[in-house]
């Protein structure tokens, strides 16, 4: 079962909401209605579903619905029309009780600017959400220690958030929603306010706490880097409506409209990313002495199926498949001279990714980056694109060799 | 040309009777809650009286010396030193009675403004249609003259320290209610958003966020509603409110110029260290939020 399901939901933003329906239904765009009504509509007709420990990410360009959308799930806002089931339980009906148990237990939130409360300490910031549960206060305060501890932050405890950096003050935020241990969190362009080093480090703790926690996350960007980075799923959003949902990869390789078109496009023509910023280590690398048994052990240590090999200057000489290593070993072979494959798909080191793809598509083997005499200066794998293509905020970081 | 406006002026000099009105319902409220407007004044009066017999109990040089250990403590060197030195020169002066009695008054009429004044500005922030009513009645407590209070206070209560004390209330309170109602709304809506995400009820929401947030801001209500507690113990002495408000109206009446700026002096140094020591105060609460 779908951990939150979201069914034909409707907002529509001012007092007579009725008129501004009926015209949706007749398929009306949101500035028509705007002008024949003066109601806004905030989102208009949006269904997904999320699995339990996905995360999905809602893009978009600012104005497209996405506050409002994350919003209706808590119901900060009221949504006009539809349902939001959290557990198959509808929380579009519920009563405020049943409402606030809902948002006390199962949901955490992360905001944009942080609101962090500024008369508390980091700790009690953190307690927050226990605290109104009335936990008593030696339980809390440990819970919300251990999730400060998870997010960085220890010793930190009994500062006041403006005695933090902006990436810290986040960091509370984050411990705030996760100290009273919720299913779900739901992340409001959560990392938009830090800057680009502090936002990819963010980036990055979430998806090793992600891999801890296994929430189900909601998170609010209208970056695509962002998205492809740490998204399962990718929905996009446009004038409130949803215009397409699929895997990074399924955005980036068959954008649904023009308009994903050009957001795909904006990232690629924006910065050029090139081999080089999408390439992995090459190692473990075999010599060319090393025979089928060495290259059968490294490639078992580091649960491989292919390793390449190199000359003493890393000269690329060849590739050894995994099975074919194996059978040479049995039939006693010493050296790798039968099982050496010699047609590698490579590319140069700058080559732009974009023209990275259809090598990567057609090969089943991780493709080589050569530098211009031939060295091996790292692998692409398919994953290892998309991560690139995410992390290009650190042109060069991890992928030296 | 006259004649022909004649009818329209006849008709509008047909008086309204808004004073026989407000009359008949103040003459209305002292028959009706009798018991209540005794006890009240009753209670009232214990309490000014008993806490003047409190600070007067006290050897004036100990208090002195409290006064600004409190100062020092509140509000740092500078106005410690001040309150030392200020009632010091009351007691040299012999004001000291009279001002004791004064600041008892003041402290009661205060609280009072306070324990009706923030819960109503809570109201405010909290119920629109509480705040459209109270805001122009605000309005009108605020710019009706302030000795128009004593009219209705003299009925309902008699003459004496307790109507005195009413008068000032109904004259200082609204800073208070303004000022609470202010600071709540402006509490910025993320916040409020946070504390309904985790799933706070509105109590939890008013007593751990709205309300601790908009402190400063109270406190600076608080503030102007004592300056004005204290702007009227002149009027307030006209129906007996005593203390140096009382001295100054016996010098307007003999005419002594010295004794009259004595008094007046008097009042301004208590004047001086309240407003200091509660401003530090909301200063203080500022730099915690
Ligand atoms: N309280 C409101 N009253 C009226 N219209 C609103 C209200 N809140 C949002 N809207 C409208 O709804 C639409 C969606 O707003 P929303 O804040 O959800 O966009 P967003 O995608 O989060 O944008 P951003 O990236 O700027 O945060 C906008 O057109 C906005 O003008
Ligand atoms: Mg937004």
């Amino acid at each position: 079962m779908p951990k939150v399901v979201i069914d034909k939901l409707v907002k529509i933003f001012g007092d007579h909401p009725e008129k501004a329906l009926k015209y949706l239904e007749e398929g009306k765009s949101k500035e028509e209605i705007l002008k024949k009504t003066k109601q806004a509509v905030g989102i208009n007709n949006v269904s997904f579903s999320v699995d339990e420990g996905e995360t999905f990410v809602v893009m978009g360009l600012s104005g497209s619905g996405k506050s409002t959308l994350i919003r209706c799930l808590n119901r900060l806002i009221e949504p006009t029309r539809g349902k939001v089931f959290i557990d198959g339980e509808d929380i579009t009906t519920m009563d405020k009780n049943a409402l606030r148990e809902v948002r006390r237990k199962k949901l955490g939130m992360v905001f944009q600017r942080f609101a962090l409360f500024p008369h508390r300490t980091v700790l009690e910031n953190a307690a927050y959400g226990l605290e109104i549960q009335e936990v008593d206060r030696a339980e809390r305060e440990k819970k919300a220690q251990q999730a400060l501890e998870l997010v960085g932050l220890k010793g930190w405890e009994n500062n006041m958030p403006d005695q933090l950096s902006g990436g810290m003050q986040q960091r509370v935020g984050l411990a705030r929603a996760l100290a009273s241990n919720p299913d779900i969190l739901l992340m409001d362009e959560a990392f938009s306010a830090l800057d680009p080093l502090i936002r990819k480090e963010m980036q990055d703790e979430l998806l090793d706490l992600q891999k801890k926690m296994n929430k189900t996350i909601i998170f609010i960007t209208h970056d695509l880097d962002e998205a492809l980075k740490i998204g399962d799923r990718i929905a996009l959003m446009k004038d409130g409506r949803i215009v397409q949902i699929g895997t990074p990869e399924e955005i980036l390789t068959s954008p649904a409209n023009e308009y994903v078109e050009k957001f795909v496009e904006d990232v690629d023509r924006s910065k050029v990313l090139t081999a080089s910023d999408v390439m992995k280590p090459p190692s473990p690398l075999l010599m060319l002495k090393d025979g089928p048994r060495v290259a059968l052990r490294r490639m078992k240590e580091n649960g491989l199926s292919s390793i390449f090999v190199v000359d003493k200057e890393r000269t690329l000489k060849g590739v050894v498949l995994a099975e074919e290593a194996l059978a040479a070993a049995e039939k006693g072979e010493k050296t790798l001279d039968s099982i050496l494959l010699t047609a590698i798909p490579s590319v140069s080191s700058d080559t732009p990714v974009t023209e990275l793809l259809p090598t990567i598509a057609e090969s089943k083997l991780p493709v080589a980056v050569l530098d211009d005499n031939g060295k091996l200066q790292g692998i692409i794998i398919r994953g290892s694109v998309l991560a690139g293509l995410a992390g290009q905020m650190d042109k060069g970081g991890t992928a030296d060799v | 040309m006259s004649d022909i406006f004649k009818p329209v002026t006849d008709f509008m000099q047909t008086k309204i009777p808004i004073g026989s009105w407000v009359e008949t319902f103040i003459i209305f409220l002292r028959d009706n809650l009798e018991t209540f407007f005794d006890t009240a004044t009753e209670g009232i009066e214990t309490v000014i009286d008993g806490l003047v017999d409190i600070l007067l109990f006290i050897p004036p040089p100990l208090l002195i010396l409290a006064f600004a250990a409190l100062a020092w403590l509140l509000a740092g060197r500078r106005i410690a030193l001040f309150t030392f030195i200020g009632l010091g020169l009351i007691f040299n002066l012999g004001l000291w009675i009279a001002t004791m009695e004064t600041l008892s008054l003041v402290t009661v009429a205060t609280f009072i403004s306070l324990l009706c004044g923030i819960p109503l500005g809570i109201l405010t922030a909290r119920n629109k249609m509480a705040n459209n009513v109270l805001t122009p009645l605000l309005d009108f407590m605020q710019t009706m003259p302030a000795f128009v209070y004593l009219i209705p206070a003299i009925m309902l209560l008699d003459i004496g320290v307790v109507s005195a004390t009413f008068a000032t209330v109904i004259f200082s309170m609204p800073p208070t209610i303004r000022l609470t109602g202010l600071g709540i709304r402006q509490v910025p809506e993320e916040l409020i958003e946070a504390a309904e995400a985790f799933g706070s009820t509105p109590r939890q929401k008013l007593f751990k966020v709205q309300l601790p947030m908009a402190m400063p801001t109270i406190m600076a209500g608080i503030n102007q509603s004592i300056m004005l507690a204290l702007s009227m113990v002149v009027i307030a002495a006209m129906i007996g409110a005593g203390g140096l408000g009382g001295l100054v109206l016996r010098a307007i009446s003999r005419l002594k110029v010295g004794m009259g700026f004595e008094s007046g002096l008097g009042v301004v140094i208590l004047a001086i260290i309240l407003d200091r020591i509660t401003q530090s105060l909301g200063k203080r609460n500022k730099k915690n939020a």
